[in-house]
C-alpha cells in the first residue's frame, strides 16, 4: 500500500436534477503522478472543483495528509496545499511574474506591499522551473503560453503545495515545451510533491504517470498502475462499451463537391489551409489545441478575417467583399461554436429564441415576427431531437449540457444549411447525448450535407468521419480516408507535422 | 421528488415573472396612495394627474429611445445636450420664418444626426458607448451654445407652443397634444420592441453579442440604427421641451439624461443588457414625476426629493438583483 497523501471517498454532487458525481473515489500517493482519465463530462472537472474548494460536495469525505480536509474556498485550499493549474490560466496579464506570484498572499505594512519578504522564494521557485523567459519583472502578457503555465506552477511552489492538479497541461504546448514540462514534473516528484494529471493524450499518460483513475458518467470505473495496463484497456474503461456502439454508422453516399477552400490564411492562424468536402462527406480536422483548427472554421463562417485565399461554395458565385456570418448563412453554411456558454448560446434567452435567432427573417412578415410561430418551430425541433425541456419559453441555462448542445444544433438545422462547421460538437455533453449527436451527424451526411468536424477527442473523429486531415501549427495536412489513420499516426502528425512541411 | 421540485420551480418562475411585471406598478400605486393620503385635497385630482402626465412627456419620450439602447447593453449620456440642441435648432428655424412643422422636423433631424454619429462611432468604430456619448454630450452642448450665440433664442409664437399646453385649444383632446404623442409613440415602440426583427435583434445583442454575431445579425449596423433611433426619440422630446419653454435654450436639460436612464432602470431595464420594457420605462418615468409633484405639493424640500429618488433608483436595482440571485 503506497503512502497516501490525498484521499477522496464517496464524493457525490448534483446540479439541479443532474447527478454529476455518484460516489467517486480517488487516492493519490506521496510523490506520484496520478492520471485522472475520463471523457468530457465524465465528472473530472467537477471532482477537481470540489478538491479546490470552488464547489462543495453533497456527500463524501476528503483527507489530506491524514487530516480531514474541507476547503471553504479556493484560497483556503491553496493555503492547505492544493494548487490548480487550469487550461484557462488564472493570471493577471498586465502584471509582472512577481506580482502574479504574490497575488492574494501579499504581506503589507501600512498598506504598502512588502516585496522583499517573498523575493528569495520567488527566485528559488523560478530557478526550479528553469525557463529562460521567466524573470520576476517580465510581464505575463509578453510570455509564451508555456511560460505562463509555469508561472501558475511557480505560484504553487511558493505556497508549499502538496498536490498539484494539472488540467490538460500540454494541450497548447509544442513538443519541446511539453518535454520541458515533463522535466519540471520529474523535479516536483523528486521533492515528494504529488500531481493529479488530467489529459486526453493517453500516450502522454503512459509516459509521465505512475497510476491512474478512470471516471465515467460520474463514477469511478477503474484504477491501477499505468505500467500494468494497456492503452486499449484504458479506452475501454473510459468509453464503457465497445467502440462500435458508441459511433452508430448511418450509411451515406458521397456526392459532388460542395465546398472548396484553397490556400486560406489569417493572422495569426492559420497559415495555410486547403481542402474540399463533398456532399455526404464527414471531414474531421484533428490537431492540438492552438493549432488553428477553430480559427479555420471561424474564417469559413466569416467570424475571423480572411487574409488570403479563396472559399468557394458550389452553386453560389464567388465571394467578393468582406466575408461575414450573414454572407455565409446566405450560402447555407452553419457554424457550431466550441464555446457554447459565451458564444454558442444566449444562455439567458429562451430556448425558442436560441433556436430561431439566426432564421428570424424567414419567419418574419414585413419585419415582424410572432411568438407563436417561433414557439411552434421550436417545438418541432425539440420533438425531433428529443430535447428534454418543460417548455420552449424556459431559459436555455436551465438545461443540461447535452440538451443545450442540441438546442445549438437545432438552430443550424433550422437554417437549413448545407455545410455544417461543427467545432467540438460533443464537448461537455453526456455519453447518451453524444451517441445521439453522432447519429444526427450521420443522418445529415445521408441527406447530402457536407460536414466539417473539429474535435480533440480522437476516437470520436476515427469513429464518425469519412476523411481526416491533421492540422499542425496553422498548416492543414492532406486529407486521407479514415481507414488510413489511427490514434498514433494522427498524434504523430499533430505533434510533429508531416516531414518536410515544417 | 425531483418532479415536485421542478414543478414548484416552474411556479416560482411564474410568480417571479408576474412580480417583475407588476413590481413597478405596485411602486407607482404606493406613491400615488401615499400622496393622496398626505394631500387629499389637491393631489388626487384629475387636473393634477394631467399636470403630471404633461411633466412626464419629455423624459418619457427620450426614455423610449434609451430603453432600446440599454436593452442592447449600451448607454447614451448625450440626451440632455440633444434636447437643448433640438430647442435651439427649432427656435432658430422658426425665427427665420420657416414653417413651424418643418422647423420641428429640422430640430428632430439635428438630434437624429447626433444619434447617427454616436451610432457610427459605437457600431463601426467600436468606441464604447459611455465614451462616444460622453463626447457627444459635450459636442452637442457646445454646438447648441455656438448656434444660439450663448443666449436664449426667441421665436415668434406658433402652434408649436400648443404641443405642451395643459388646456389645448381643441377641447376634445382633453390632454395636451404632447401627452397624445407620448401615448401613440409608446404603443408604436412597444410593438416594435416586441414583434419586429429590430426589437428582437436589440434584445439578442444585449443578451449576448457574440451569439448575435454568430447568428448572422449585423451587430455593427444594428448598433448604428439603435443609437440613431435614440437620437430621433430624443429629438421629439426636444421639440416638446421647446414647446414648454417657447424659446430655444442651449443651457436647458443639463443632466436630464440621468433622469432618462433612471426611468429605464426603475422600470426594470438592466444596464448589462438584454432586459427592459417600454411599459416599465413609462412607469419609471411616472414614478419620478409623481414623486416630484407630490413632494412639491406637500412642501417637502427639493433636497429631500433628490434623496428619495436616489434611494428609489438603488432600491429598484437592488430588488431586481435579489430576484435574479434567487433565480439561479
Amino acid at each position: 500500500m503506497p503512502d497516501i497523501i490525498l484521499s477522496m471517498t464517496g464524493i457525490s454532487k448534483s446540479f439541479g436534477g443532474v447527478k454529476a458525481l455518484r460516489g467517486v473515489n480517488l487516492e493519490v500517493a506521496h510523490g506520484e503522478v496520478h492520471a485522472l482519465i475520463g471523457e468530457n463530462g465524465a465528472g473530472k472537472s467537477t471532482l477537481m472543483k470540489i478538491l479546490s474548494g470552488a464547489i462543495k460536495a453533497d456527500n463524501g469525505e476528503m483527507f489530506l495528509d491524514g487530516e480531514p480536509y474541507r476547503p471553504r474556498d479556493p484560497l483556503q485550499a491553496r493555503q492547505t496545499g492544493i494548487s490548480m493549474v487550469y487550461q484557462e490560466l488564472n493570471l493577471a496579464m498586465h502584471l509582472t511574474v512577481e506580482e502574479n506570484l504574490m497575488l492574494g498572499i501579499e504581506k503589507s505594512q501600512f498598506g504598502l506591499i512588502r516585496r522583499n519578504m517573498y523575493r528569495d522564494r520567488i527566485r528559488e521557485a523560478l530557478d526550479t522551473l528553469q525557463h529562460p523567459d521567466l524573470t520576476p519583472n517580465a510581464r505575463v502578457m509578453d510570455l509564451s503560453p508555456a511560460a505562463r503555465q509555469l508561472v501558475e506552477i511557480a505560484r504553487g511552489l511558493i505556497t508549499d503545495t502538496k498536490v498539484y492538479v494539472l488540467d490538460e497541461p500540454t494541450s497548447s504546448l509544442s513538443k519541446m515545451d511539453t518535454e520541458h514540462l515533463f522535466g519540471v514534473i520529474n523535479t516536483l516528484k523528486s521533492r515528494n510533491v504529488s500531481i493529479i494529471y488530467i489529459s486526453h493524450f493517453l500516450e502522454e499518460i503512459k509516459y509521465v504517470a505512475d497510476r491512474f483513475t478512470v471516471l465515467r458518467d460520474g463514477e469511478t470505473v477503474g484504477h491501477g498502475d499505468v505500467r500494468d495496463t494497456t492503452t486499449e484497456k484504458i479506452i475501454e474503461l473510459m468509453v464503457g462499451r465497445p467502440l462500435t456502439d458508441m459511433f452508430p454508422r448511418i450509411p451515406h453516399e458521397i456526392g459532388e463537391e460542395l465546398i472548396s477552400v484553397s490556400n486560406i490564411s489569417s493572422k495569426p492562424l492559420p497559415e495555410q489551409v486547403t481542402f474540399t468536402v463533398r456532399r455526404g462527406e464527414i471531414l474531421g480536422i484533428a490537431g492540438l489545441v492552438g493549432a488553428g483548427r477553430t480559427e479555420t472554421l471561424r474564417i469559413l463562417y466569416g467570424l475571423n478575417e480572411l487574409s488570403s485565399g479563396e472559399i468557394k461554395i458550389s452553386g453560389y458565385s464567388g465571394i467578393t467583399g468582406k466575408i461575414t456570418p450573414p454572407v455565409m448563412i446566405g450560402r447555407k453554411v452553419a457554424y457550431l461554436s466550441e464555446d457554447r456558454k459565451n458564444e454558442g448560446l444566449a444562455l439567458e434567452c429562451t430556448i425558442a429564441v436560441n433556436i430561431t435567432l439566426s432564421s428570424l427573417k424567414k419567419h418574419g412578415t414585413w419585419g415582424f415576427v410572432s411568438d407563436r410561430t417561433l414557439n411552434e418551430t421550436s417545438h418541432r425541433w425539440v420533438d425531433t431531437l428529443a430535447i428534454k425541456v418543460d417548455s420552449v419559453t424556459n431559459k436555455v441555462e436551465s438545461l443540461s449540457g447535452g440538451n443545450q448542445q442540441k438546442v445549438a444544433l437545432a438552430r443550424l438545422l433550422e437554417e437549413e444549411a448545407d455545410v455544417f462547421l461543427l467545432d467540438e460538437p460533443t464537448r461537455g455533453v453526456d455519453v447518451g447525448s453524444k451517441v445521439e449527436i453522432f447519429r444526427l451527424i450521420g443522418e445529415l451526411a445521408s441527406q447530402g450535407k457536407a460536414l466539417i468536424i473539429v474535435s480533440s477527442y480522437l476516437p470520436e473523429l476515427l469513429g464518425i468521419c469519412d476523411t481526416i486531415a491533421v492540422m499542425h501549427r496553422g498548416i492543414l495536412g492532406s486529407k486521407q480516408p479514415v481507414e488510413q489513420w489511427d490514434e498514433f499516426s494522427i498524434m504523430n502528425e499533430a505533434t510533429s507535422g508531416i516531414e518536410g512541411t515544417v | 421528488m425531483n418532479d415536485g421540485n421542478a414543478k414548484s420551480g416552474v411556479v416560482n418562475v411564474k410568480i417571479r415573472k408576474l412580480f417583475s411585471i407588476i413590481g413597478p406598478f405596485l411602486g407607482l400605486g404606493m406613491i400615488i396612495l401615499l400622496f393622496s393620503v398626505l394631500e387629499p385635497e389637491k393631489f388626487p385630482t384629475f387636473f393634477n394627474f394631467l399636470t403630471v402626465a404633461n411633466q412626464t412627456v419629455i423624459v418619457a419620450l427620450a426614455a423610449m429611445g434609451m430603453t432600446y439602447i440599454i436593452i442592447s447593453g449600451g448607454i447614451d449620456l448625450s440626451v440632455g445636450s440633444l434636447i437643448a440642441l433640438t430647442t435651439v435648432v427649432t427656435a432658430l428655424l422658426v425665427d427665420h420664418g420657416v414653417n413651424p412643422f418643418i422647423a420641428a422636423v429640422g430640430g428632430v433631424l439635428a438630434s437624429t444626426l447626433c444619434g447617427v454619429v454616436s451610432g457610427w462611432l459605437i457600431g463601426y468604430m467600436k468606441i464604447i458607448p459611455f465614451i462616444a456619448t460622453l463626447g457627444m454630450m459635450g459636442i452637442a452642448r457646445g454646438v447648441s451654445k455656438w448656434m444660439a450665440g450663448q443666449q436664449k433664442v426667441d421665436a415668434p409664437m406658433t402652434w408649436l407652443w400648443e404641443l405642451m399646453s395643459r388646456s389645448p385649444s381643441l377641447k376634445w383632446m382633453i390632454v395636451s397634444p404632447g401627452v397624445w404623442i407620448m401615448i401613440v409613440s409608446a404603443v408604436i415602440v412597444t410593438v416594435m420592441l416586441k414583434y419586429s426583427l429590430f426589437g428582437r435583434y436589440t434584445f439578442a445583442i444585449g443578451s449576448n453579442e457574440s451569439t448575435a454575431r454568430l447568428c448572422g445579425i449585423h451587430v455593427e449596423r444594428m448598433k448604428f440604427f439603435i443609437y440613431s433611433f435614440g437620437g430621433f426619440m430624443t429629438g421629439i422630446a426636444g421639440v416638446m421641451q421647446f414647446s414648454r419653454l417657447t424659446v430655444g435654450d442651449p443651457t436647458v436639460a443639463v443632466g436630464r439624461e440621468l433622469d432618462v436612464i433612471a426611468a429605464v432602470v426603475i422600470g426594470g431595464g438592466s444596464l448589462s443588457g438584454g432586459e427592459g420594457s417600454i411599459l416599465g420605462t413609462l412607469i419609471g418615468a411616472f414614478i419620478m414625476a409623481f414623486l416630484r409633484n407630490g413632494c412639491n405639493m406637500t412642501g417637502i424640500p427639493n433636497y429631500v426629493q433628490e434623496i428619495i429618488i436616489g434611494i428609489i433608483i438603488i432600491g429598484a436595482v437592488a430588488i431586481d438583483k435579489l430576484r435574479h440571485n434567487k433565480a439561479t
